[in-house]
């Protein structure tokens, strides 16, 4: 794959196939993390992260391991519990380096365990038969378009939040809820252009 | 079956863990985070009810809070005075003893007193009749519903419901953590101090033409009761006639003074009490009318001295 391969692939992984708008993964913390621009933008760097550690780990476990002794059955519970100790590490390196972040990212930092974005990535990279450098940019790049629309989302929120003209009945979640589906329409123009 | 491959799986997978866990235990010595340990030691003693009263997301939180000097010592209301002090040894700080507080349901607009404006088989909660029509059950919009919110959401079971649905507050129980104050759509409860023994039972903001129509144990604004009281303790403010417990000797002259009956008493009045404050209350009448007579004859004496002075003024 050249440089065009990469670049198809990152806009294949942001816009077209993007894990939020698209496949519909990672729609826990896309709710939960979205108030706040501020905490979209460490929920995002903290899910970059996660993911491109989890791939390359993944990737070099399935590869190493799992291959050679024919154990492929096992990826789905195996990449549970490595993506599971690493969002553990994670957690305590964030303590200790920014109790700031920690504290916004609150709960949803240990959800990340549980984010099937994460595990998303890992499998389909191995169904799409990427080498390691592929893996590597699809984590990546499937990490900054989640972060992309939650940061996108957030500001949304936070302007919908000001919005006075809001019917009672629609306030919080549910205006929410209709908004990610618009922006979810949106992202539906993307399709076809890209095919991988 | 393949006793290899399940070896040769399951193998691996606990190998793949105990790695994990071994590097987890490594990095959680690496990267501890040392906390202050005065914040373990008052979480300890802090009563552990969690009940928020605070205003800090549990016990805990409330402990951090004070060390970080976001709190003050003594906003543990289920606490008291004691926790406060105990606190304060292991900040190292002196506090100021805080008058108990209790939560006082102020109506007693059963619905004798008080019609209810429908029948009402809705959810059996207050927010829900409050929600479903604006201004609750009750025809005074200050009035008790009587559905039980409070009672529902007192985590220290010192609130119950009376005979006649107004809920009764345990005064020994109740810690003033302010818990029903928030849970009432009404905002019928409110936290006084502990120590008053005679309590308005009313807060309603009506005007006193309003009141006589739907209630009749409602405050009418007669301010009888002010009158009454030979201890200054009562004040008027805006609409309501409020307590200076700090003045008040629970004398109970108020009670007979207020028409409608909504000033009442937790104990037994004691009559020797009462008989001294009607001297006291006879005296203050004597003084202020000899005042008054003094105040008359001195305008008296003006009068007529401005009379002369024009009189001999020369045209």
């Amino acid at each position: 794959m050249g440089i065009a391969g990469y670049l198809a692939l990152i806009v294949w992984a942001v816009f077209v196939n993007n894990f939020v708008l698209s496949q519909f993964l990672g729609i826990c913390p896309f709710m939960g993390v979205s108030k706040k621009v501020e905490s979209a933008v460490g929920m995002a760097a903290a899910v970059l992260f996660v993911i491109t550690m989890a791939s390359i780990i993944t990737f070099l476990l399935y590869n190493a391991l799992l291959v050679p002794w024919n154990l492929q059955y096992l990826q789905t519970i195996l990449f549970i519990l490595v993506i599971a100790a690493l969002v553990q590490f994670v957690e305590m390196v964030i303590k200790k380096v920014s109790p700031t972040l920690f504290a916004a990212l609150g709960i949803f930092l240990p959800l990340i365990t549980t984010n099937c974005a994460v595990l998303g990535a890992a499998l389909l990279a191995i169904k799409k038969e990427f080498n390691f450098m592929e893996t590597l940019v699809f984590g990546m790049a499937s990490a900054a378009g989640f972060g992309l629309v939650l940061i996108l989302f957030a500001a949304i929120r936070e302007r919908l939040a000001l919005n006075v003209a809001t019917p009672k009945a629609m306030k919080g979640m549910p205006i929410a809820l209709i908004t990610a589906s618009i922006l979810s329409l949106a992202f539906l123009g993307f399709s076809g252009m890209v095919r991988m | 079956m393949d006793v290899q491959a399940i070896m040769i799986g399951s193998g691996a997978l606990a190998g793949v863990g105990a790695i994990s866990a071994v590097v987890l235990a490594i990095a959680s010595r690496v990267f501890k985070v040392d906390e202050d340990p005065r914040i373990e030691a008052i979480n300890e003693i802090l009563p552990g009810a969690n009940c928020g009263g605070c205003g800090f997301p549990g016990c805990s939180g409330f402990a951090k809070a004070i060390v970080e000097g976001m709190a003050d010592p003594t906003g543990c209301a289920p606490g008291g005075n004691d926790l406060a002090k105990k606190i304060a040894v292991i900040l190292g700080v002196e506090v100021q003893e805080k008058a108990r507080m209790v939560a006082r349901v102020r109506c007693s607009g059963t619905s004798e007193h008080c019609a209810n404006r429908f029948v009402y088989e809705g959810v059996a909660s207050c927010k829900g009749a409050s929600l479903l029509s604006e201004g609750g059950i009750k025809s005074c919009p200050y009035g008790c519903d009587g559905l039980g919110d409070c009672v529902a959401v007192c985590p220290f079971d010192a609130i119950h419901m009376g005979p006649n649905q107004i809920p009764v507050v345990d005064l020994d129980k109740c810690t003033a953590c302010g818990k029903c104050v928030d849970a009432c759509p009404k905002g019928v409860i409110a936290l006084e101090a502990h120590a008053g023994q005679v309590v308005l039972h009313c807060h309603t903001h009506l005007a006193a033409k309003d009141v006589r129509k739907i209630c009749s144990i409602g405050c009418i604004s007669c301010k009888a009761c002010i009158r009454a009281c030979p201890y200054d303790a009562l004040s008027w403010d805006v609409d309501l006639p409020v307590f200076d417990y700090e003045k008040c000797q629970s004398c109970g002259l108020c009670i007979d003074a207020c028409k409608p009956g909504c000033i009442q008493t937790f104990k037994e009045i004691d009559l020797a009490v009462k008989a001294k404050a009607t001297e006291a209350l006879e005296a203050k009448k004597a003084e202020e009318a000899a005042k008054r007579e003094a105040a008359r004859a001195a305008a008296q004496a003006r009068a007529a001295a401005a009379a002369a002075a024009a009189a001999e003024k020369p045209n």
